[in-house]
């Protein structure tokens, strides 16, 4: 009950202040400011490397992590997930038969906008909406099939720059702006918003764990979490996030998420994908 | 009242106006302290280095030095309470604001910090 409180009491007070350019939507000056706060903020860090979230602000969890890389822990999800990919549903299509190119090297496109449908499509919806549209059962979002599936689909796509594209249409930007305040909101009864960790403090560490910028935080997913001990959507990440600041976690896949995935994934443009990858 | 009594009271109050500004109640170090380092309530070590907490987080300052740095204890309970009001900025939670702790719970905490 006190969660819903804290949740329904949305949150007043700005956090970051908003790496914006104006009142008027503007994702191009949006970037340019944000970009220009972490490289400022983090010279020596390459560009691309900030991708690699905690590991490009720690150097003794970067060498953990390389040990980590000599037996990637997501090899079996991209397995699977290839085999999955493959799989033929009851009526004989694959889930290759819904995407451009057969699904293989475009990650880097999601989520996009969809004029006709006046949504945020990201891979995870893609995916569930295949499955839906040939009379199989969708998936559960933070399930270990789903990150499989996107660990796939990431894997063939690795190196590619991320290009997200935010169409001229009101819509598509009002998702966009959307997306960039829920990021700087403050939720949960620990009143933190994404930005508090990810644009305050990135390399901060809160007890052991190091937070990663959120400058390319997308890139890398989904991931392998040794804390988990297995794999995490995008979904399951901005859940276990909402969980963690004593918030309430939305659906899976809702609006507000997607478009949350639009504006995280918009501002990493030009870094290259990264996933699927290990973290701490 | 008898005017012994009267001042055996007036004595107490005066004795423990001093206890109180010179010395930590018994027990108050330790409760303080299980407070603070408590995840579910104070949970200061994610953010803060505290004497005796392992693997301290480094989001805020140390919290040492803290008598000479804050001798007005009314100033820790603000801060505890809802550093948003001093910091709009800030990511300490609001502790009073967004009942994780309750007022006696942040005296004691408080009586904890001054030992530090």
């Amino acid at each position: 009950m006190l969660r819903q409180i804290f949740v329904a009491a949305v949150f007043v007070l700005g956090t970051a202040q908003p790496l914006l350019a104006d009142n008027a939507v503007d994702p191009n000056a949006d970037f340019k400011a944000f970009r220009e706060y972490f490289t400022k903020r983090f010279p020596k860090v390459p560009l691309n490397d900030f991708v690699n979230g905690p590991y490009s602000m720690d150097e003794g969890l970067r060498n953990q992590w390389k040990s980590i890389e000599e037996f990637p822990p997501y090899e079996f999800a991209v397995e699977h997930g290839k085999e999955r990919f493959a799989k033929p549903f009851k009526n004989g299509k694959t889930l290759g038969d819904c995407f451009p190119n057969k699904g293989i090297g475009i990650r880097q496109n999601y989520p996009y906008f969809d004029t006709k449908s006046g949504e945020v499509i990201t891979l995870e919806l893609a995916l569930n909406q295949c499955l839906e549209a040939n009379g199989e059962k969708p998936l559960d979002y933070s399930s270990q099939d789903m990150a499989a599936l996107t660990a796939y689909m990431a894997f063939t796509s690795r190196g590619k720059p991320f290009d997200i594209k935010i169409p001229n249409d009101p819509r598509a930007l009002a998702a966009y702006r959307s997306g960039e305040q829920y990021f700087y909101t403050r939720r949960g009864q620990l009143n933190f918003s994404c930005a508090s960790c990810h644009v305050q403090n990135p390399g901060g560490h809160i007890r052991t764990e190091v937070l990663a910028p959120a400058l390319g935080i997308l890139n890398a997913m989904p991931i392998y979490r040794s804390t988990w001990e297995n794999m995490g959507t995008i979904t399951r990440r901005f859940r276990t996030c909402n969980s963690q600041v004593r918030g309430v976690p939305l659906p899976g896949q809702d609006v507000l998420y997607r478009n949350v995935e639009y504006y995280l994934s918009y501002m990493g443009n030009g870094l290259p994908i990264s996933g699927p990858s290990a973290r701490p | 009242m008898t005017g012994g009594g009267r001042i055996a009271r007036g004595a107490m109050a005066l004795a423990m106006l001093l206890a109180g500004a010179a010395l930590t109640p018994p027990g108050a170090q330790a409760d303080g302290q299980k407070l603070a380092f408590d995840r579910a309530k104070g949970n200061c070590l994610t953010c803060h280095e505290i004497k005796g907490g392992p693997a301290p987080g480094n989001l805020g300052p140390p919290l040492a030095d803290m008598k000479a740095r804050f001798p007005d204890r009314k100033e820790l309970i603000a801060i505890i309470s809802d550093e948003t009001k001093r910091n709009p900025l800030t990511v300490m939670p609001p502790f009073k604001r967004n009942l994780i702790l309750n007022d006696k719970e942040i005296e004691v905490i408080v009586d904890f910090l001054q030992t530090l």
